[in-house]
């Protein structure tokens, strides 16, 4: 039997001790069980927020210890706002967020379109597909750093084998074209396997009976596809666009392994803004304040868009 | 017996014989960069300690992360490190929040003379605030950035020839930036052995302080200076001076004419490898990286040779190395001063240039044979006269990472002029100092 | 499903639609090889311009991976023939091997922070969860998605005081500190997880523990726990799999005692530049077990990385 373990903990519980915890009400238990998850939660997250709000007032720098702290109301929020450097990352963020979201949106979707066919050994290349995403950014952004090394570098002498192109002839990482674009490409590689999965069980979860209905009154293919497949999917591909959001609006490892923030600031994210400002210039208040908007940014947009995927869950 | 074990049995040995006559034996712990000269030290340290009894462990971080790395462990109070070979610019900070430990008690104490070792090493490593007779390190490694080329392709006879045809003079080791640029020049795209090469890989990197490096390679030559009076702070007319907006346009054509695709975030590394693998002439780089390119089986030896940065309006070369201080939250303050004593002995220092690090001591420098010992010898010996560094202070950096960013975004991505990104560090600059109340 | 249904796709479709993911498959790998292949190079073949496909494989980049190595002079080299096979490889550099390199200590710190973090998050989050999922807890859904939305944080929101907090209580670089902060990012995955899991376990089983006589815990313990052992299994891989990977955190808070392989990875460097080999070796050996739970894994892919919101 299994319940030997349990017999030998009630056995080592002192016996006062062990009655008391026969004794406990659901209520009590209830709040035994939750509340270290509760209380490592406010320690790990909500008091460091209010902490860095606090900090957010003034011009203190961890890297100063003796120096006087002053509080300066607005002004980290006013400088950060007015600063031009500021919107450029906005934009450089902004762009990474909305084309990889939508490329993922697209690859991932066909892929799982195709995967929905069910041909033989779909099982195996789905796991196949979805590695790249369980690694780690830092690791796969520092091995494509080496990828896209245009002498060097295997992913320049492909892009020739298929254009002709000279290897050496363009930088993904160097130019400030191409290399917004090259974070796009490692992140779409990816991630685009977690917006697979997701579209995969909307298919999944659409039942034979509708299209079979749909097939009776003879709508065409492409006429299911467009009423009953998209429609179904929504809630899910909407599902996986706010975690991607989320997320790529986080994200630091893989773009500063690749780039750093270069050429220039075209790849300088928020995140990436912000780590410099807190860790490397020690601009601890003013590094509060970037944070805070950063974060008031990612909630507003994330409820926002919540209420919308509600509605369409609704319908 | 294996090398190792050889090596183990006579550490367990010195070990117990020097338990026995010193009790206090201590455990200390070295902090510096992961490189090259890195090693050397270890094989130096075993002296230390045979001699005195304590072990020596070593912390050794790669370059992208040693800034990061250890100024948060200073900020942080932490005790990894007793002694640190922290960068000359750190010096600034260490002194003013208290990471270091003034060593001028200790130096009067023990007879160290500051006047023992190369001037420009003790003012650029050791003093704060600089060039008053402060001391918070002892110079530990002397270094600059250089130049080392394809001697085997310099000396290749057609190549000469069509060097010649092309600009009517001789292929030489450059004597002034801008023959340097035109050799750059010459050498992009051309093939040889059947392969396209490259002028020559510069430092470009974003991050942490490659550009700047690179960049002022060019500003000190010209004449740059940040600050029209020593200690003033002001810098209009300094930082932008016409000679600045020159140099900081010839790096710019520099970096788009003569070096190779995709070297658009390099530093130490990536110039090695450009050079390793044969796609450049000539690559810039810290002195410290010498030895292990001479020693490379397939681009060292006779197909390598080394030249100091070339003057232009004046010589100058960027300021690299270190120097050796005591961490002040360290709990073994007395035996890792034992160490500096001990580091200090000219015989000590000797035996460390013939390992592979670049002693700043005057006894080795000044030696006869110094010069012929090494084929980069000379030239080290011709950069450390004109060295200069980047702002030492304790915002150093703000004050980096703010011209990290003005300079990539001219020479790198392209946006502005080079008048407009001087203009616009002026004022990031003046921001720092104004926050920091010194302005 | 019969082969007569009207939405069985036609033998073609299936075959054109094989041979698209198949495609794709074989091109998201080729990154994946390449850090393979790249890892039994020569650093001389690693940087090798045009790369090369076809090369003779060498243990450099794995002996220079868990070896550091010294330069030695020439009388040395020859009063010391090298002993064994990796000596061999390094005496071509003039160097020696002189001792282990970091990686071992920073992989082990991996191991440790890793399970050290996901035992606590599981133990945490599986009490939590089943009092979520059994008790009737005033403001049940208010916490819930209490929980959930500390993991929307980005964490730069809260590195700075975490690196102050640290530091003052002396948790920086320590093992108990990292396995703490990502318990805490970890939880919140733990407790819905989990919570979805414990949802599905008939209530009828413990009702009927408790008839029998059984206390709240044994039930829990007896009945409940071994029903939910697989649910528990997957959801430790999960957040065995972002303590793994994580990075920001690791690479501000950690530095000589308790730093986790992906900040150390990246900056493995050889004679002067990154040694590219030794770092693909270092990748492959770090990745490797991360595919392998992906594979046991895929049953429960979807509901793990989507915090259960979508289950197969």
């Amino acid at each position: 039997m299994s319940d030997r373990t349990v017999d030998r903990v009630a056995q080592a519980t002192p016996k006062r001790v062990a009655r008391k915890i026969r004794g406990l009400s659901d209520r009590a238990i209830a709040w035994i069980f939750i509340s270290p998850t509760i209380f490592l939660l406010l320690a790990i997250n909500i008091f460091p927020l209010i902490w860095t709000i606090q900090l957010s007032f003034t011009n203190y720098k961890a890297n100063r210890i003796g120096r006087e702290v002053k509080d300066v109301g607005f002004k980290n929020y006013e400088r950060i706002l007015t600063d031009s450097d500021t919107w450029l990352n906005m934009q450089a963020t902004a762009h990474f967020l909305f084309w990889t979201i939508f490329f993922q949106v697209l690859i991932g979707f066909t892929l799982a379109w195709l995967i929905n066919k069910k041909f033989k050994g779909n099982d195996l290349w789905t796991t196949i597909i979805v590695l790249p995403m369980m690694l780690s950014p830092a690791v796969v952004g520092n091995f494509w750093k080496f990828l896209y090394q245009p002498q060097i570098g295997l992913f320049n002498y492909i892009v020739s084998w298929f254009t002709g192109k000279e290897p050496s002839s363009f930088e993904m990482l160097g130019s400030v074209t191409l290399a917004p674009w090259a974070i796009v490409i490692v992140d779409t590689w990816m991630w685009t396997p977690f917006v697979m999965l997701i579209c995969l069980a909307g298919l999944r979860s659409i039942p034979d009976y509708i299209y079979e209905a749909a097939e009776i009154d003879r709508a065409s293919k492409l006429r299911q596809f467009l009423t009953i497949t998209i429609p179904m999917v929504l809630p899910f591909l909407m599902l996986a666009v706010l975690f991607r959001g989320i997320e790529n609006f986080k994200m630091f490892d893989l773009v500063v392994q690749l780039t750093g923030g270069g050429p220039g600031s075209v790849t300088e994210l928020t995140s990436i803004n912000l780590k410099r400002e807190a860790f490397e210039k020690w601009r601890t208040g003013y590094a509060s304040a970037y944070a805070i908007i950063l974060f008031v940014t990612v909630f507003g947009l994330a409820s926002i868009y919540v209420k919308a995927l509600n509605k369409v869950k609704q319908r | 017996m294996t090398y190792t074990k050889l090596a183990s049995v006579s550490a367990i040995v010195l070990a117990a014989t020097t338990l026995s006559t010193k009790a206090n034996a201590e455990d200390l712990t070295l902090c510096w960069a992961a490189w090259d000269p890195a090693n050397a030290l270890v094989e130096l340290s075993k002296e230390f300690e045979a001699e005195s009894g304590h072990t020596m462990n070593f912390e050794f971080v790669p370059w992208p992360n040693f800034a990061d790395r250890m100024l948060n462990e200073l900020n942080s109070g932490g005790k990894l490190c007793d002694l640190l070979i922290g960068d000359s610019q750190w010096i600034g900070g260490g002194a003013e929040n208290g990471h270091y430990v003034q060593l001028n008690d200790f130096f009067d104490a023990e007879s160290i003379s500051m006047d023992d070792f190369a001037p420009a090493t003790v003012y650029a490593y050791s003093t704060w605030p600089k060039g008053t007779p402060n001391y918070y390190a002892l110079p530990a490694m002397g270094d600059a950035n250089g130049w080392f080329y394809r001697k085997d392709w310099f000396e290749n006879p057609e190549i000469q020839a069509a060097y010649k045809e092309a600009t009517g003079q001789d292929l030489r080791e450059p004597q002034s930036q801008k023959e340097l640029l035109q050799i750059a020049q010459f050498f992009q795209g051309r093939e040889i052995d059947g392969k396209t090469v490259y002028g020559a890989a510069i430092f470009t990197e974003r991050g942490s302080e490659g550009i700047t490096m690179g960049v002022t390679g060019a500003l000190y030559p010209w004449g740059f200076k940040y600050e029209n009076t020593p200690g003033s702070y002001d810098m209009e007319g300094a930082v932008n001076s016409p000679e600045a907006v020159e140099a900081l346009e010839f790096y710019k054509e520099f970096y788009k004419t003569a070096t190779p695709p995709g070297y658009t975030n390099s530093y130490m590394g990536e110039s090695l490898d450009a050079f390793k693998s044969g796609q450049v002439a000539m690559a810039m780089n810290w002195f410290a990286f010498f030895p292990g390119l001479y020693a490379d089986p397939n681009t060292g030896g006779d197909k390598i040779d080394f030249f100091v940065n070339p003057p232009q309006n004046q010589a100058g070369s960027t300021l690299g190395g270190q120097g050796i201080s005591v961490v002040s939250y360290s709990d073994k303050q007395d035996a890792a001063l034992e160490y500096i004593k001990w580091f200090a002995q000219p015989e000590v220092q000797a035996k460390w240039w013939e390992l592979g690090g670049y002693s700043a001591h005057n006894s080795v420098l000044e030696d006869p044979g110094f010069v012929d010992s090494q084929p980069f010898a000379g030239d080290f010996l011709e950069a450390m006269g004109g060295v200069q560094d980047f702002w030492q202070e304790p915002a150093y950096a703000e004050l980096l990472l703010a011209m990290q960013k003005r300079i990539h975004d001219y020479v790198v991505a392209d946006q502005g002029t080079a008048q407009e990104a001087l203009d616009l560090l002026i004022e990031d600059w003046t921001e720092v100092f104004e926050d920091e109340g010194k302005l | 499903m019969s082969s007569f249904s009207v939405t069985e796709p036609s033998n073609r479709s299936k075959w054109i639609a094989g041979f698209l993911v198949i495609t794709y498959a074989l091109i998201t790998m080729i990154p994946l090889v390449w850090i393979l292949l790249t890892g039994f190079k020569s650093p001389a073949d690693a940087i090798s311009y045009p790369p090369k496909v076809v090369f003779d494989p060498t243990l450099e980049g794995y002996v220079n991976l868990f070896t550091t190595r010294t330069r030695q002079t020439q009388e040395f080299l020859e009063a010391n023939p090298p002993q064994n096979w990796a000596d061999e490889i390094v005496r071509q550099y003039d160097m020696v091997i002189v001792g282990p390199s970091k990686f071992g200590e920073r992989f082990m710190n991996s191991v440790i922070i890793g399970f050290g973090s996901t035992f606590l998050s599981i133990f945490l989050g599986t009490l939590a969860a089943y009092a979520f999922s059994r008790f009737k807890v005033p403001l049940k859904d208010d916490l819930l998605f209490f929980i959930l939305s500390t993991r929307m944080m980005p964490p730069v929101a809260v590195a700075i005081p975490i690196f102050l907090m640290f530091r003052n209580l002396g948790l920086s670089d320590t093992h108990l500190g990292m396995i703490l902060l990502y318990t805490g990012v970890n939880i919140s995955l733990a407790v819905w997880l989990l919570k979805g899991f414990i949802d599905e376990i008939p209530r009828e089983y413990e009702e009927a523990a408790l008839i029998d006589g059984y206390t709240r815990f044994q039930a829990f313990y007896k009945v409940v726990l071994p029903q939910a052992a697989t649910g528990i299994a997957s959801t430790a891989i999960f957040c065995l799999i972002f303590a793994w990977n994580e990075y920001a955190f690791a690479v501000l808070l950690t530095s000589a005692n308790a730093q986790t392989a992906p900040p150390f990875i990246p900056t493995i460097i050889g004679i002067g530049g990154l040694d590219w080999p030794a770092v693909a070796a270092g990748a492959t050996i770090f990745l490797i077990p991360v595919m392998i739970f992906t594979i046991l894994m895929r049953k429960h892919l979807l509901r793990g990385i989507t915090f259960g919101a979508v289950r197969k």
